[in-house]
């Protein structure tokens, strides 16, 4: 892990729906090169804050940067970045090759070099064989990896993953977190919702919201030392559990 | 960056499993079929003669209607009440009643009355019928007319000459094939943009498409493109068909068809992108664009002149694109318009592209 500058930075970062605050004043940095797991229940504002930060919706209130792009100037952080969202959005009636050439085609590489990488990566992930595969063929597993590959194809300086995980088996969910530890080591930023706590393990820090906001932040150690639990699981139920949303909801 | 990106459109235009295929078979069908059905020339009308004079002219007057190729003669029954019930029991559709002394009455008064009855529940076959028959009966005046005093000449029966310009057959098919390729293009044109954006929503990729550096404009752009070569493709099928089935060819030039489809197809699929960007679902899309659809056909002219419209409906027709094109390729195809007669239509297509384009792009939301 290379720990440089600051690559993510957000103060007092609010986006209401109507009367509906999804998510309250957080303030956070992420350091360059870290993995960043950002938890919380369903409904606690996760996927809110970070598609603030992908430049998909607009702050209500606060300021902050990403990549070193004021969240304002939401076009050029968009060149800086990967996203990877819930919804699995590759192309599912296009090859792995086109969809890879595709998306690099938009951030400006050259057809030659797409193809270079294109090759180099799918060896690295072992699945030079399935090039030629329309993308709809293929299992969830691969796809999930394929997508992420395809979010950093580009060499973004930060990657935001949403639930990267969903669905996925746990032998394919050790491999998919093995390339996200390789992203991180070749300096990425990788920012990361998930909803199994033993990732949140792999996480070099971790916050958790509640209610859209920030209600614990620290490594995955550090907090299982302040919460006195033995796993990160149990944490995030004594967090988890101050909720007032929904029981609001069924008033 | 463009260039990929209309990649991607026409790699999934082809892959899909309907589009290329609708493509070729609908402009095949609406030209071969709808011609034929939609067709408001009347044949075979039954009539009946109720003849209460039994005379030499009302046999000659029957023998006239039965010679005409539009009608059939159903009967004839003694009594008007006899063909009454033969309209009834739906065996005849037009009652043609010859009173008693009708030949007298011709020879001393030189005028004679008839009742002609039409089982108008069908306005279009009542209406046409009624005409063609007086059309007949005028004709049978004049004949007589001659015969009595061909020394006088054209003393009293006006004699109406007609004669039909640029529709010689006055063929309704000839009519009905220019606008029936602006029904093809704008269905296909309206339809595939508005359905291939929400199927981007649906499935997800326009997320996607949302957080790389894309502009709006080219993302608009590129879906427009493989839309248009669809739309020529369609066109040319409709034209070929019409040629060889029909020997339909355009009056006018082809350069000038093809430059009013470009810009009409454009103004279609800039209408469907924009429906597109406020509905959500594949339903909603379909249902908005069905709703404007019906009315822009409805209001076009297709079917029923604009003239004959209410004065309010004609002034809604002005904002209606079909109304333009339809217009524009019926000239070019009967009467062999040139550009500079078509101004007017060209200079609306003209601006429907550019309003419903500049809306497309500008409804179109990278960020909430």
């Amino acid at each position: 892990m290379k720990t440089g500058d600051t690559s993510i930075r957000v103060r007092d970062l609010t986006k209401r729906f109507g009367t509906f605050t999804a998510v309250d004043r957080i303030c956070f940095d992420v350091k360059e090169g870290e993995i960043f797991g950002f938890l919380g229940a369903n409904g606690a504002g996760k996927t809110t804050a970070m598609r603030i930060l992908c430049g998909l919706s607009k702050p209500t209130s606060g300021e902050g940067t990403v990549a070193g792009c004021d969240i304002a100037d939401a076009e050029q952080i968009k060149r800086r970045i990967g996203y990877m969202s819930q919804k699995f959005s590759l192309y599912e009636n296009l090859k792995v090759w086109e969809n890879i050439r595709l998306f690099a085609g938009i951030y400006g590489i050259s057809a030659k070099e797409t193809a270079r990488r294109t090759d180099e990566m799918l060896e690295r992930i072992g699945f030079a064989h399935g090039k030629n595969a329309l993308v709809k063929s293929l299992p969830l597993g691969w796809k999930q990896k394929l997508a992420f590959s395809t979010a950093i194809f580009h060499h973004p300086k930060i990657v935001f993953l949403d639930e990267p995980t969903g669905g996925v088996d746990p032998v394919t969910r050790r491999q998919f977190w093995e390339l996200i530890c390789e992203a991180s080591e070749r300096g990425v930023t990788v920012f990361v919702t998930t909803h199994y706590m033993d990732e949140a393990e792999y996480c070099h820090r971790v916050s958790i919201m509640v209610d859209g906001r920030i209600e614990a932040l620290d490594t995955p150690q550090n907090l299982r030392a302040k919460y006195q639990a033995n796993s990160m699981d149990e944490v995030f139920r004594q967090l988890a559990g101050k909720a007032k949303r929904m029981e609001n909801c069924k008033k | 960056m463009l260039g990929y990106l209309i990649e991607k459109e026409f790699k999934l235009a082809f892959r899909d499993a309907i589009i290329p295929r609708i493509t070729l078979v609908m402009p095949l069908v609406i030209m071969l079929v709808m011609p034929l059905v939609a067709d408001m020339e009347m044949k075979s009308i039954n009539i009946c003669i109720a003849d209460s004079d039994r005379s030499g002219y009302s046999a000659r007057l029957t023998g006239k209607i039965a010679a005409s190729p539009r009608f059939v003669l159903a009967g004839l029954p003694a009594t008007y009440r006899e063909a009454m019930s033969s309209i009834e029991a739906g065996a005849a559709d037009m009652i043609l009643e010859i009173p008693f002394e009708f030949e007298r009455s011709l020879a001393s008064r030189h005028t004679a009355h008839v009742t002609i009855s039409a089982n108008s529940t069908d306005a279009v076959r009542g209406g046409m019928g009624s005409s063609y028959l007086t059309g007949i009966l005028n004709d049978f005046a004049r004949e007589l007319h001659e015969e009595r005093s061909p020394a006088v000449g054209m003393s009293a029966a006006p004699a109406v000459t007609v004669q039909n310009m640029f529709n010689l057959r006055l063929d309704y098919k000839t009519l009905m094939i220019p606008a029936l390729m602006v029904m093809l293009l704008t269905l296909m044109c309206g339809f595939l943009p508005a359905l291939s954006i929400v199927g981007e929503k649906e499935s997800g990729t326009i997320e996607q498409m949302n957080v790389t550096p894309v502009g709006k404009f080219t993302f608009i752009f590129a879906k427009l493109i493989p839309f248009w070569v669809i739309g020529f493709v369609t066109l040319f099928i409709a034209m070929t068909v019409a040629a060889l089935l029909y020997g339909l060819v355009p009056a006018g030039s082809l350069a000038v068809i093809c430059l009013l489809a470009a810009i009409y197809i454009l103004a279609m699929s800039g209408m469907g992108l924009m429906i597109s960007n406020y509905s959500n679902t594949m339903q909603q899309a379909m249902l908005i664009m069905f709703f404007f659809m019906m009315i822009m056909l409805m209001m076009s002219g297709l079917f029923t002149p604009v003239s004959s419209m209410p004065q309010w409906a004609q002034a809604v027709t002005v904002i209606d694109p079909l109304k333009y094109f339809i217009d524009a390729m019926r000239l070019v195809y009967l009467k062999g318009s040139s550009l500079s007669q078509l101004g007017r239509e060209t200079a609306a297509l003209l601006v429907f592209a550019a309003v419903f384009n500049g809306w497309a792009i500008w409804s179109y939301k990278k960020r909430k």
